[in-house]
């Protein structure tokens, strides 16, 4: 494709533990591809392959420093002496509920996740998120209902689970961050009177003619009028 | 952080912004779009594409890599198949778990289906989490489902299926409204109005998105609405076969769990194929933005029991795929970048082509550049051009990456590129099937039972799809299709289970005299694992159980 010919470039090797068996890979990949040059293929802890599903959540921590990591391996470049675990799955809590029939307060976050109370603040969620969300700061917005918030604050979350594995109190913050967000959007974004209007001309018949003669219309006429169909700018520029 | 070598291309690019920020390029005519289609775009090279040697679409032009795969062996021996224990019975069965599928299930569940929901990876592991961009309805004063319309056809190469087209632009509004209803954050200004974007051959701001994690809104929402309706599913456990009833209707799957090669049986008084697309076969050799689980399965064991498919000759490449850092190499960038104003520019810093042309318009373009050696070689031997991202915080005020890019911002930020200060390399990539199984505006294939959405179906796009159209008919014709779905299982008589259909098949495979050269397909996962060589002795290969899947 692209690709022009080159001669191959000198690959330095680095070691990484996989599940702590020893593995040479060549520097620069990411942690995924590094686990498929060793030789796995993925069934588990592979989805998007590229930052937003959150299947690939990762835990490692380095040869000479004990301290435990977290990342997508999607997107982390591996470094020399990675020890390098996938979590295949997290048995988390999902309250269900009717999104109809609940209100958007701190008393329905509590009624459906009443461990929110037993947060203590340690932050290790925070320290946890691979996309460097606030967790526990979002937590406490939840606490107090402030549910435009969290769905502010919380907004970039792959649901990624690894703030629930970590949590020591059994908290998922990724799950009563989604309830603020639906309930956000749901009850609290104000609303678009335009979207309203426009369905309501779509269901009285206001584009019919329209529509039905554009679909009637000959090749050449089509061509006609999408060649000459005038275009809003894109953007104005600030002055 | 770029190579210095590039350092010299960067200047020249920042050095030319302030004249282009004046700068427009004039619009690409019906004639220099031809041109430039046959001369540069993947499709028009006739050695990616040969004729269907079998099946409803015999004879047609189809890229390699998905004939040989729509031409494949059935993984399974109909003979050793136990039709009589039916492991679920429903009412629908809705086979994937994307956007289309998620709400193909809700609407079924919702119009009185016993429905269960079965998908490959997990629920929501999908082309739509991966949507950045947006959505397009057209809502707005200035606009309407015409204007729209007009777009999409011309967009579409003017092949669009008129119909199928009228659906989308009709359903448009009240998917949004739906999906706002479900919890979705779209981007909003102060008074409640739509914070809307323009996108590549739209001609009005029309684009909804939220952030650029539209798809990902879009998705966490829809699944999570289908665990609180309580909607039964099924994890890691893809279909390698549909099961058709002694009438010629579609009447269930065998499915094959990943993990422990068990297979389960369903009887469904309907099918809907919402399987999505087919960027990991790397059509000529590209990279892609798709998941790992985009592998034409639906068009595969649709094609099998005799569905027509149409436009299989085209694929949509994006003009913007990462071509540095290799890390994310062919990873999106999304066309919101564009929208928001930036510009693609060469190795010289001069603009080549108006940016929000179509997509197919806009790769063919960067494709040319680089091949008059007005690109850039990275150190891994791969080409690009410059989208200049740092104008955008120029045209509409600083903080406007920060605020409508954080998806980007993080994703370069990470291999220490500062996209708010340094333009991004990029290059096209694999991006979307165009085309698919033939529906009707219902949902409908050519095979009674069988119904499809979203991105496995084609029609709607004509040739070449436009930005935010895609998450837009995966919400359209996954809920017609749930809910026609939904009335079709309500009247249907099925017949005797069977899997004649599959014998007949391997028979066509063997009078084309194919049989051998063909793969076991469904695909179901590509293999980028480095594998060990072959040492298996013969009676060892005969003797082993089947144990864990052979997903190869
Ligand atoms: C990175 C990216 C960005 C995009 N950005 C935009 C955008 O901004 N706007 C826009 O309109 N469009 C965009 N698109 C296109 C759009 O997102 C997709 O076309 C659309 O979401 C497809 O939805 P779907 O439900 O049809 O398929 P998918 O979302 O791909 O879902 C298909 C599901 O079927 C499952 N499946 C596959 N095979 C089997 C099997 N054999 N058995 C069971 N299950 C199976 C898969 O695992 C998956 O869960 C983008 C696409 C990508 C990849
Ligand atoms: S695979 Fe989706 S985030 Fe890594």
């Amino acid at each position: 494709m692209a690709k022009q010919k080159q001669v191959a470039p000198e690959v330095h090797m680095i070691d990484v533990y996989v599940m702590g068996k020893r593995y040479q890979v060549p520097e620069g990949l990411t942690i995924m591809t590094a686990l498929e040059y060793c030789g796995y293929r993925l069934i588990r802890g592979c989805g998007c392959r590229a930052g937003f599903c959150g299947a690939c959540a990762t835990i490692y921590n380095l040869k000479d420093d004990s301290q435990l990591r977290y990342d997508l391996a999607c997107q982390k470049t591996i470094e020399p002496g990675m020890y390098l675990v996938q979590i295949p799955f997290f048995p988390s809590a999902k309250a269900l509920y009717n999104l109809e029939e609940i209100e958007p307060t701190a008393e329905s976050l509590l009624a459906l996740y009443p461990s929110l109370l037993t947060c203590f603040g340690c932050n290790t969620c925070t320290k946890t998120c691979p996309q460097e969300l606030e967790v526990m700061w979002f937590m406490s917005d939840a606490l107090r209902g402030d549910i435009r918030e969290v769905a502010n604050r919380s907004f970039d979350c792959v649901m990624c689970g690894l703030c629930a594995a970590r949590c020591p109190q059994g908290l998922v913050p990724y799950n009563i961050a989604l309830l603020c967000r639906r309930l956000y959007g749901r009850y609290l974004a104000p609303t678009s009177q335009h979207l309203e209007d426009r369905i309501a001309g779509i269901e009285t018949g206001k584009f019919d003619a329209e529509l039905e003669e554009l679909e009637k219309m000959s090749q050449d006429e089509l061509h006609r009028r999408y060649a000459e169909r005038d275009i809003e700018p894109a953007y104005t520029k600030q002055s | 952080m770029y190579p210095a070598y590039m350092g010299e291309s960067i200047r020249k690019v920042e050095a030319s912004r302030e004249r282009r920020l004046e700068e427009t390029r004039p619009r690409v005519g019906d004639q220099e779009k031809a041109a430039l289609l046959t001369e540069f775009h993947p499709d028009f090279i006739k050695e990616g594409m040969r004729e269907l040697l079998v099946g409803p679409n015999r004879g047609e032009p189809t890229p390699n890599e998905v004939a040989a795969l729509l031409e494949g062996n059935s993984r399974v021996n109909p003979d050793k198949i136990n039709l009589g224990k039916v492991d679920h019975d429903v009412d629908v069965l809705v086979i994937g778990c994307g956007g289309a599928g998620a709400s193909a299930a809700l609407l079924a569940q919702e119009n009185g289906a016993k429905t269960l929901l079965v998908t490959k990876l997990r629920l929501g592991d999908a082309n739509t989490v991966g949507a950045q961009a947006g959505t397009q309805a057209a809502d707005r004063s200035n606009d309407s489902p015409a204007i729209h319309y007009l777009d999409t056809i011309g967009g579409g190469r003017f092949d669009n299926i008129p119909e199928l087209v009228e659906a989308l632009v009709r359903d448009a509004p009240s998917v949004i409204k739906w999906l706002e209803e479900l919890g979705v954050n779209w981007d909003k200004n102060p008074d409640g109005s739509m914070h809307e974007l323009s996108g590549g051959g739209a001609s009005r701001l029309r684009l909804h998105s939220a952030r650029d994690y539209t798809g990902l809104e879009e998705m966490r929402v829809l699944r999570d609405e289908v665990h609180n309706r309580c909607i039964d599913y099924l994890e890691f456990s893809p279909v390698i076969e549909l099961v058709m009833d002694d009438k010629g209707q579609v009447a269930g799957a065998i499915l094959v769990n990943l993990e422990t090669n068990e297979l389960t049986l369903v009887r469904a008084g309907a099918v809907i194929m919402a399987t999505g697309g087919a960027g990991r076969l790397h059509i000529q050799g590209f990279p892609t933005t798709n998941h790992y689980g985009a592998t034409a399965d639906g068009l595969v064991l649709a094609y099998r029991v005799g569905a027509e498919l149409i436009f299989m000759d085209t694929m949509q490449y994006h003009p913007t795929g990462a071509a540095y850092p290799v890390q994310i190499l062919g990873q999106l960038v999304t066309e919101k970048v564009r929208t928001l104003g930036a510009q693609l520019v060469n190795a010289e810093g001069e603009q080549f082509i108006m940016s929000l042309e179509p997509r197919d318009v806009v790769a063919s373009a960067n494709i040319r550049e680089c091949r008059h050696m007005k690109g850039i070689t990275t150190p891994t031997g791969e080409l690009g051009v410059w989208l200049d991202s740092p104008m955008i915080d120029l045209l509409r005020g600083e903080g406007t990456i920060a605020r409508e890019l954080p998806a980007m911002v993080r994703q370069f930020g990470r291999y220490n590129i500062d996209i708010t200060k340094e333009p991004m390399l990029v290059y096209p990539t694999l991006h979307y099937q165009n085309g698919g199984i033939k529906i009707d505006p219902d949902g409908a294939t050519t095979i009674p039972g069988l119904f499809a959405a979203g991105e496995c179906m084609g029609g709607v796009h004509g040739r070449n799809r436009l930005i935010g159209n895609s998450t837009l008919d995966i919400f359209v014709f996954g809920r017609r299709a749930g809910k026609a779905a939904a009335r079709y299982a309500r009247e249907v008589k099925l017949g005797a289970l069977t899997l004649d259909h599959v014998g007949k098949w391997q028979a066509e495979l063997k009078e084309a005299g194919i049989t051998e050269s063909r793969p076991a397909t469904p695909l179901l996962l590509p293999n980028y694992a480095r594998q060990p060589d072959d040492y298996l002795a013969d009676y060892a290969r005969k003797t082993l159980s089947s144990g864990q899947i052979k997903v190869a």
